[in-house]
């Protein structure tokens, strides 16, 4: 009796759940077959999504970009919209779980027929949410650093890409003589793939590896780790650490009396919200790279500055990510303005070459890759918490995912 | 050698972090058989007590002392609101109370996200525990040795509550068995309230000792409430002398086997071995000695 029921009940699950499956595959299928999207022009206002997690461990992170996509958004009503036409904010948290992005952003493009979304941070969220966006063919605008090797026709990304921010930290490391590195990331996709990149350098470049240690995502203990790299007396730390582990890595770091002047420590995730948190004090001096800090010297700047502080608070500071998801509402503004429409295919058509003058300086999209051109940066901690530029380049850095210009990356991209 | 002495002293650093954290956890645990998933954030609560009396009294040297004693009363206070309207009602329910608290935990996680800010807050340690001390030629950060006087001193003093007072001997009653414990006329009630407040008060003090090592944000709490509960299940619940045993020992094999493989590896190494001591011993370390069945 108890079995039937058994069997009776998940037959019914398995009916119930093919249901519900052809229910979606139907209601993504238009857009798949290339027929036009729900997004409504008819009235005086389109809707933009803002996914970003807003709770979990990337909160931490992922509200300062939203505030800034509300503040672009905010200038560019203010300034009469797009095309004519108001934008309005559908807000979704993708709570810090891949799968809850992938989910959202589902919601965002079909039920609320948004004409692009913003936002994204970890690896894991963006590739979560890839074969959505593709699949709806929609279009995400993603503003953070990340580890290359991908581009997608529906993905523009307006953070750095591995040629703009690392590569150039690590130019900039061997200019001042650096010779071996000691590399510690937390352990995921990002800081196993930028070590790959780096370890590729380091054997092109004659610089000895001393050490690489990964601790798991949100780890805080880091007596050990300070005792090895103690040990391995490495000329500079590569750090690819992300979130909470930061502030226990260099608290750790400068109470076992290491400092920037012995062993300085060269990060890639750690920009000027997290500054405080960590206390300036443990991390002052020590190098950073980020394509944008708050303390850039330009009119542009000046502004969205000036502006986030008038919306958010003076305490407030600005950051890569959020400059970088600023700047990505003004080009998706700039590409549908160039394209007279709000159509995904005709805005994407749109967009290469499309530019905007940003507070980082002059950013251009890459029709090739759908990535920008972006100026990279060498930031150094001072004792206000901000980060000044000690070293940029000459001029806005094409970006190259798959690092094809790189003799030394061949077989990095498989 | 000197890597063993070096590795042997951050274990006992990590093992006075983990005795910190279980030791609250252990006596609620142990006296109630409740599951407090909202431990890590009483610690969180404690972390935070911390930031703000810093924030009100402006310097380090005198705000840490404060902050232990502030700490200790809201995260005692947080408890006893919690086992007043929450737990009280579930008592002989273990899982619906491990249910309710993780809500509870994530409801504290969002409260201190509005208040406080996503971002992790800065907890600026006094002038006297900036640097570290030379011993044996490893170099341990003045925090850690701070954090190591501090769980020393909190097990002592629970150890003399517990064992010289007569509260402590109503609290050791209703561990040891709850019906008879009644019968001779203790209110078990009161008890636990009791237990409740000094086990997470235990549970704020944590917190306020953590901030010197690691962050201060809403989600301080979950880095140490797993590792938490593997000191309290390997040490035998309600065991003050077990937890103590684990910490000290997870801490020593954590370090160890970090400092032979890695980080990653070494999580896992311990797991492995937790998991094939509690299939030697399910009880944990040390097991009461009561005649009820459960």
């Amino acid at each position: 009796m108890k079995l039937s029921s058994a069997v009776r009940t998940a037959a019914a699950a398995i009916a119930l759940s093919l249901v519900l499956a052809s229910c979606g595959s139907r209601a993504g299928d238009p857009s798949a077959a290339g027929a036009t999207s729900c997004v409504d022009t008819s009235g005086d206002e389109i809707k933009v999504g803002s996914l970003n997690s807003l709770s979990g461990t990337m909160a931490i992170s992922e509200v300062t970009v939203r505030d800034s996509i509300k503040l672009a958004v905010k200038e560019i009503n203010a300034d009469g919209g797009v095309l004519g036409m108001r934008l309005r904010i559908v807000a979704e948290d993708g709570a810090s779980e891949p799968t809850v992005f992938a989910e959202k952003a589902g919601k965002l493009i079909r039920d609320d027929c948004v004409a692009a979304v913003f936002g994204g941070w970890t690896s894991a969220s963006r590739k979560a949410m890839l074969p959505v966006f593709e699949d709806n063919n929609a279009l995400l605008y993603y503003p953070v650093q990340y580890e290359g090797l991908e581009s997608s026709e529906n993905i523009f990304y307006s953070g750095a890409t591995t040629n703009q921010q690392i590569v150039p930290a690590l130019d900039y490391l061997r200019e001042r003589g650096v010779k071996s590195l000691f590399l510690l990331g937390s352990d995921y996709v990002f800081p196993r793939t930028a070590n790959e990149v780096i370890k590729a350098y380091a054997k092109a470049n004659g610089i000895e590896i001393k050490g690489e240690e990964y601790t798991p995502l949100g780890s805080t203990d880091f007596s050990t780790i300070g005792n090895k790299i103690r040990k391995a007396d490495a000329d500079a730390v590569f750090n690819t650490l992300n979130g909470d582990s930061n502030v226990a890595f260099f608290r750790e770091y400068s109470n076992v009396g290491l400092s920037a002047k012995d062993m300085p420590v060269m990060s890639v995730s750690i920009a000027e919200e997290e500054i405080g948190g960590i206390g300036v004090k443990n991390i002052e001096g020590q190098l950073v790279s980020w394509n944008y800090y708050q303390t850039l010297d330009s009119a542009d700047n000046s502004a969205f500055v000036a502006a986030f502080k008038e919306e958010y608070g003076a305490k407030r500071v600005t950051s890569d990510a959020m400059e970088a998801a600023y700047t990505s509402v003004y080009l998706w503004k700039a590409s549908a303005e160039k394209a007279k429409s709000f159509d995904v295919d005709d805005v994407r058509k749109a967009a290469a070459g499309v530019s905007f003058d940003a507070p980082e300086g002059t950013v251009t999209i890459d029709g090739e890759n759908n990535h920008i051109s972006k100026t990279a940066r060498i930031g150094e901690i001072r004792s206000d918490g901000l980060i000044y530029t000690v070293w940029e380049s000459d001029g806005p850095i094409k970006p190259d995912p798959y690092l094809k210009s790189y003799d030394w990356a061949e077989g990095l991209a498989r | 050698m000197d890597v063993v002495i070096g590795q042997l002293l951050t274990g006992m650093s990590t093992g006075s972090i983990l005795l910190l954290a279980a030791l609250g956890l252990s006596l609620v645990f142990g006296q109630m058989g409740v599951i407090n998933m909202a431990h890590g954030e009483f610690i969180m609560a404690g972390s935070y007590t911390a930031f703000v009396t810093q924030q009100v009294l402006g310097t380090a040297g005198v705000s840490l002392p404060v902050a232990l004693v502030t700490g200790f009363a809201v995260g005692g206070l947080l408890g006893v609101a919690l086992e007043a309207t929450l737990i009280r009602r579930l008592y002989h329910r273990p899982l619906d109370t491990l249910l309710v608290t993780f809500g509870v935990g994530m409801v504290l996680q969002q409260l201190a996200r509005d208040v406080f800010g996503a971002p992790a807050v800065n907890v600026t340690a006094p002038q006297w525990l900036v640097g570290g001390v030379e011993l044996f030629g490893t170099v341990v950060p003045k925090t850690r040795v701070f954090i190591l006087v501090l769980a020393t001193l909190c097990v002592l003093a629970l150890t003399a509550v517990l064992r010289y007072t007569a509260m402590g001997r109503r609290i050791r009653a209703v561990v040891g068995n709850r019906d008879l414990a009644e019968t001779a006329g203790i209110s078990s009630r009161r008890t636990d309230l009791t237990t409740f407040f000094i086990g997470s008060g235990l549970a704020g003090v944590a917190g306020v000792a953590l901030t010197l090592i690691g962050s201060t944000s809403p989600t301080t709490g979950q880095s140490y409430v797993i590792d938490a509960f593997l000191v309290v299940v390997a040490g035998g619940l309600g065991q003050l002398k077990g937890a103590v045993i684990a910490a000290f020992a997870l801490g020593s094999l954590q370090s160890f086997f970090e400092y032979s493989t890695t980080a990653s590896l070494a999580k896992v190494g311990v797991f492995l071995v937790i998991v094939i001591f509690l299939q030697l011993r399910p009880q944990g370390l040390f097991s009461l000695k009561t005649r009820s069945l459960a």
